[in-house]
């Protein structure tokens, strides 16, 4: 039967051939461009004029960028160095002033001997949000989380060591009272007189308290006057004190916003809308200009702190709309769910809606910060000294560095790119990290 | 120059009589550091070095007055003021002087309650266009673009010269004069404005300066001074008799290289009662017999200081002009000592 089967055909294959990679034109980055850029006439067009215009792009930026001079003393020098290395006419970039100046769009005028306090609060930074960031990190550090303000403070602007201490104090006088008299009164009594007596002690007692114990121990370190703030230094510290207590603030404003109770709902959607109305420099203006005024003269109220706190509000009534925006997305069960379970108010808060909302609320969270760090360079029109501009401006107004204009956009506008970027990243992956995908 | 009409309006609503309080001088000498408002950052007027140490025509002013009150002219705090907030910091009594090129106007004087001490540098407007447009008048300009700040007297200035001279331009506004400067050398404008003092400095920090000029038509008048809060005769008089000592030193050839020699006194009565040798001019003031002495020493007199920091032998390259002494054909003229 086979030989008949055999003889009947001309040839039979009894073996399998080897698989044969696709042709050349339907694999690899072949099959891929033409798939993705030259698909049909129109993309190949676009494809065509893309490539022409990056080619254009690239050939007028980058000479400049090649040309780049780090050793000069002056833009004079850095034209003269260019001429002789590149010939008349040539372009570069004048990195030099970066060189020479780049201290001053880090720490502004903060005192050079002083830098290592700066350095050492960034750091702790870490170590302070560390715990509130990331898993692995060991959980003891939490610890150090709310001390940390203090201490930034302390170190930032220096004076007196008790003052940290003893501010410090009447926050743990007033946790202390109230973690006391909860059991006994209800937890609304007892924050009210927690709060109370926090600021009684914060009126009367903190200042002569702090001067006697300085005239009995003296410790502390250099003081450092707010003027001397300036650049990266101006904008992280008004950046992360605005973002520590906006986001706060902000959780509170969006549960007031839902309360049933009228006199809180009235006061967060006055507040809410409000702050939202008002531009952030009309704000920035409040705090530097009006404030003067309606203060008893003679009061030292520091531009920083007023400018902090009005940076805070302005984010924290953005952020709050957010958060509603995550508590409105909650399915109405969740909150039958935890009055079933018998849930007190703030229990069934904190265990079950806003773990929740926020998780969901991460993003518009991460892009209200991204966006309030970037807003930190308006306090150049309060007289302070931002890195993008106010910086920049004075270090022009010497005359060895006047005519610099794009190298310090550029530098700045690369360290912007990437905090805020590695704030999105970070954002990505916890979104990523706290994906339940259970129901 | 800024001049912003909401924040003139807001300041001298908000601005009471006395609010600030008299006795600016004891504030001064029992804080023992001046609080000096300054500009943010301006070529030869007032910039800080790497260091953070500030410089400048205007800053020798605040190192002078803290020298005659406070015998030490490093004891001065810097505030440095935009054009919006100047005001402000001076009246709310943030800074106790003014030492900000800021011109003096009708306005500025009454409606704001400030005081100008004495003029310390006469300015102007001036224009800068390339040279190889042909340009060689501002009457010249008809139909031109023009690079030009917002929101400054400038800004009103142009607009007011060119209605004079029945001539159209077209307005390119800039917000600062980085960015004027290379709106201008990218060819946005046809021609650029600020102050002259300004133009000098812009075209000397050019790539090829002798590509353009500056035109010799000066369109307004940009008298600058140091200013103070109204209300404070003293601490007024104390400003504007050291402006006024470094004026007069400079005409009586007062300089800090021979004042610890005149100081022991000389035949010139004049000479003898500006340094103290004779009779008690500082005691009229709340100052020491040697005030003019130290404010002198801090930098030198008016001539001393113009050359040091704006003048023809530093980059700027400014002529006296009319800052030059009466005595050789300028405005610079101080009243008698006596």
């Amino acid at each position: 039967m086979s030989d008949t089967q055999a003889h009947s055909v001309a040839y039979v294959r009894d073996t399998m051939l080897p698989q044969q990679p696709a042709p050349a034109g339907q694999s690899g980055a072949v099959q891929w461009l033409r798939e993705n850029l030259f698909s049909g006439w129109l993309n190949t067009l676009l494809t065509l004029l893309g490539v022409a215009l990056i080619y254009t792009l690239v050939m007028h930026f980058l000479p400049w960028f090649l040309h780049g001079v780090w050793d000069a003393n002056s833009i004079k020098e850095c034209r003269t160095i260019i001429t002789d290395r590149y010939g008349e006419g040539a372009t570069g970039a004048c990195w030099a002033v970066i060189r020479e100046r780049w201290h001053q769009f880090i720490f502004g005028f903060y005192p050079p001997e002083l830098y290592w306090r700066p350095i050492l609060t960034f750091l702790l930074l870490f170590v302070a949000v560390g715990p509130l960031l990331f898993t692995w990190v060991p959980r003891v550090l939490a610890w150090f989380t709310p001390v940390y303000p203090f201490l930034a403070v302390w170190l930032l602007w220096g004076g007196s060591g008790w003052t940290p201490v003893m501010i410090f104090a009447g926050f743990v006088l007033g946790a202390a009272i109230l973690l006391l008299l909860s059991p006994r009164l209800g937890s609304i009594m007892a924050f009210s007189i927690g709060a109370f007596v926090a600021i009684l002690y914060f009126l009367f007692v903190v200042g002569p308290l702090i001067g006697g114990l300085q005239a009995i121990l003296p410790w502390g370190l250099e003081s450092v006057d707010s003027a001397k703030f300036g650049g990266f230094l101006l904008a992280i510290t008004l950046g992360v004190g605005g973002i520590m207590m906006s986001l706060p603030l902000g959780i509170v404003l969006a549960l007031g916003r839902q309360s049933d109770m009228p006199l809180v709902k009235g006061f967060s959607v006055v507040f809410i809308e409000f702050i939202r109305g008002v531009p952030l420099i009309t704000l920035l203006f409040v705090a530097s200009l009006l404030l003067n005024y309606f203060l008893p003269p003679g009061t030292n109220f520091d531009i920083i702190l007023r400018v902090m706190i009005l940076v805070t509000f302005f984010a924290a009534a953005y952020i709050a709309e957010v958060i509603r925006g995550g508590l409105a997305a909650l399915p109405r069960g969740q909150y039958e769910a935890a009055d079933a379970l018998g849930l007190d108010y703030w229990k069934a808060q904190r265990l079950i809606i806003l773990p929740q909302a926020l998780k969901i609320s991460i993003p518009g969270i991460v892009s209200t910060f991204i966006g309030m760090f970037k807003d930190t360079t308006l306090v150049v029109f309060v007289g302070l000294f931002d890195p993008l501009k106010g910086i920049p401006d004075f270090i022009r107004a010497d005359f060895n560095w006047k005519g610099i204009y794009w190298e310090p956009f550029i530098f700045v506008g690369a360290i912007f790119f990437i905090l805020n970027f590695a704030m999105s990243r970070y954002s990505m992956s916890l979104e990523r990290r706290l994906q339940r995908d259970n129901h | 120059m800024k001049k912003s009409v909401f924040f003139g309006a807001l300041t001298a609503a908000t601005l009471t009589a006395g609010l600030a309080g008299a006795a600016t001088l004891d504030d001064v000498k029992s804080r023992g550091e001046l609080i000096c408002g300054v500009n943010t950052g301006l070529v030869g007027f007032a910039a800080p070095d790497a260091n953070g140490n500030w410089s400048g025509f205007d800053v020798a002013v605040c190192q002078a007055v803290a020298a005659a009150v406070l015998g030490d002219p490093s004891k001065v705090k810097y505030v440095p003021t935009s054009g919006q907030t100047r005001f402000t910091a001076l009246g709310s009594g943030e800074v106790d002087l003014l030492a900000r090129n800021t011109t003096w106007t009708f306005s500025r004087d009454t409606d704001l309650k400030l005081q100008f001490t004495a003029t310390n540098y006469y300015d102007g407007q001036g224009f800068m266009v390339r040279k190889d447009s042909g340009v060689t008048s501002a009457k010249e300009l008809d139909g031109a673009s023009i690079c030009i700040q917002t929101g400054t007297t400038t800004e009103l200035n142009l607009a007011d010269y060119f209605k004079a001279n029945n001539m159209s331009y077209q307005p390119i506004t800039v917000d600062s004069n980085a960015e004027g400067e290379q709106q201008f050398l990218a060819g946005a404008c046809d021609a650029y404005t600020t102050d002259a003092s300004g133009l000098a400095a812009t075209r000397a920090a050019f790539a090829n300066p002798s590509d353009y000029v500056i035109l010799p038509e000066i369109i307004s008048k940009e008298p600058l001074a140091p200013a103070v809060r109204q209300g404070d005769d003293q601490w007024t008089d104390i400003v504007r008799w050291t402006v006024f000592a470094l004026i007069g030193a400079e005409e009586y050839g007062v300089t800090s290289a021979n004042i610890d020699e005149l100081a022991k006194g000389t035949d010139n009565p004049e000479v003898n009662r500006l340094l103290g040798t004779e009779g008690d001019l500082g005691a009229m003031i709340g100052l020491d017999k040697d005030w003019a002495v130290k404010a002198i020493k801090a930098n030198g007199n008016y001539g001393e200081i113009f050359a040091a920091t704006i003048g023809e032998q530093t980059p700027i390259g400014l002529a006296r002009g009319l800052n030059a002494q009466w005595t050789q054909g300028g405005l610079m003229y101080a009243p008698p000592f006596r």
